[in-house]
């Protein structure tokens, strides 16, 4: 038995609204696998929830009418993983959620619940970041939505309004953020299962029509600061650059200049930082081959 | 003050519906309720595995699953693999021929994830079929004859030689 006070189920969008505004103290609960085990910690105890799990609409991927990749909030990693749409067109995304926790973890655990919990080891925060994914929120005042980056407020914490009854509904991805853009992300963890990364590296490139030069280079990480964050240093030593040997340890080294992670019992501070520049040198490398490119 | 609800759903073949507690968990209900005993509490917070059930096919730890969303759902349990005459199934004989059963506390949540595992009707390499099982703990076998189990069912299942 868990300790909690009430639990409210959704049945719709409208419905979990209409509830976070009657119930302003509940939280949100979608899959659970951070809530619940939280609850049996005692942090959460004692807590009501709102449960929108069971509301289906919110699950799937597909393409909508502009064209952007929208994934809903529901929607578990092995499903992500395994959809033709991200397999085609940010297939980085699939890869990166594959190596949340275990198989029963990966079944349960949604999308949604990786970013609302705004924390910064989430396997798929660093990728999303890395490919300007848009967040999608509904409330009582309609949809509103935000750039990814402008979601994450602190450690923790994230732009939903509760006092609006909003939840999140969707992630979304623009065409011209995936449209012949190919990426790799590696997670650096103590083990290879059931462990949160040490740190998370990110990067997708899109090359010129001619392959010579990298068009548009975009790296992320997570657990390299409070939140997951962009490295601009490093991506403005590879955007307009032809793909030499010399060029990629540059962008490599750069990532020193804005990366901030700390010491913790999973990893020092200086071991995050030497990791960091590897990471980013093989992740980019890899985004490359993968769209067709050569190290020269 | 204690919250019920009315879930339906079916179980290891059979449509059943139960007044359940808000606050069950998934595990708590399929013990407590219908005596499914193959269910495991471990660690009940995700991390071992001695939970887990197929839920429409798929592994859940049923620890972290609340009871409620059980509704309408198909759920089949270690139970469920019994043949009429109570025969075991062939993934339960080849834990007990591979020696991948010690003291039996994680091979109901096993062989549910092998259940999936061959019901996909894919063939995996060993690499895959590690990282397919990686979300149980054994503190008994040492892994290495949970594997063997499931790769010579999964051979035999599509009627091919296992390589040596
Ligand atoms: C054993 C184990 C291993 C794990 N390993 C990893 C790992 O390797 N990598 C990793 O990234 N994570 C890991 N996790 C953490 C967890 O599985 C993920 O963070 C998962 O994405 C959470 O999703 P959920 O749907 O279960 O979230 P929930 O627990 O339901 O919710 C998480 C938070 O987000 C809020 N929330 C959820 N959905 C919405 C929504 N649509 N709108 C508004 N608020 C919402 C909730 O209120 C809560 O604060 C692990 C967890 C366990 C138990
Ligand atoms: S008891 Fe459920 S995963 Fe350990
Ligand atoms: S056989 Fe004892 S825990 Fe696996």
């Amino acid at each position: 038995m868990y300790d909690m006070k009430a639990l409210y189920e959704a049945e719709s969008v409208q419905h979990a609204i209409q509830l976070r505004l009657e119930h302003p103290e509940a939280q949100i609960i979608a899959g659970g696998s951070d809530v619940l085990v939280q609850m049996r910690e005692g942090k959460r105890a004692g807590k009501e929830l709102i449960s929108i799990y069971m509301i289906d609409a919110m699950r799937g991927v597909s393409i909508d009418e502009a064209e952007n990749i929208r994934i809903g909030s529901l929607t578990s990693f092995s499903h992500i993983t395994h959809d033709p749409i991200i397999q085609k067109y940010i297939n980085v995304l699939g890869e990166a959620v594959d190596q949340v926790g275990s198989p029963q973890i990966r079944n349960i655990g949604t999308i949604g619940g990786n970013t609302c919990n705004g924390v910064t080891s989430a396997d798929s925060a660093s990728t999303l970041h890395a490919w300007e994914a848009v967040v999608e929120l509904t409330g009582v005042n309609g949809v509103r939505r935000l750039p990814i980056k402008d979601f994450y407020i602190k450690a923790g914490v994230v732009d939903i309004r509760a006092e609006e009854g909003e939840i999140q509904t969707a992630i979304l991805i623009p065409k011209v953020s995936y449209e012949n853009t190919f990426g790799h992300y590696i997670k650096y963890g103590m083990r290879n299962a059931m462990e949160i990364a040490s740190l998370g590296c990110s990067v997708n490139v899109r090359l010129s029509d001619d392959k010579q030069t990298i068009d548009r280079c975009r790296i992320a990480y997570g657990v390299a600061g409070p939140v997951p964050m962009r490295v601009p240093s490093a991506e403005a030593v590879a955007n307009g650059s032809a793909m030499t040997e010399d060029m990629v340890n540059e962008f490599s080294l750069a990532v020193l200049n804005d990366i901030n992670p700390r010491d913790s019992w999973r990893a020092s501070k200086a071991f995050r930082q030497h990791i960091a520049v590897e990471m980013a040198k093989r992740a980019l490398i890899e985004s490359i081959h993968r769209a067709g490119g050569e190290i020269k | 003050m204690s919250q019920y609800k009315l879930v339906h759903c079916n179980i290891n073949g059979k449509d059943v519906e139960r007044m359940v507690d808000v606050r069950a968990s998934l595990t708590d209900m399929l013990r407590n309720e219908y005596h499914l005993t193959s269910v495991k509490k471990g660690c009940e917070v995700g991390e071992c595995g001695a939970c887990n059930v197929l839920i429409n096919g798929e592994a859940f730890n049923s620890c972290i699953y609340l009871a409620v969303w059980a509704e309408g759902k198909t759920i089949l349990t270690l139970e469920g693999l019994e043949g009429p005459n109570g025969e075991l199934s062939d993934i339960q004989q080849a834990f007990i021929d591979e020696t991948a059963i010690q003291c039996g506390f994680c091979t109901p949540g096993f062989i549910m994830t092998a259940v999936e595992i061959l019901n996909s009707g894919k063939e995996y390499s060993d690499e895959e079929l590690r990282k397919l099982l990686s979300g149980h703990l054994c503190r008994c076998t040492g892994y290495e004859n949970i594997l063997r189990a499931v790769k010579k069912t999964m051979y035999k299942r599509l009627g091919k030689e296992m390589p040596a």
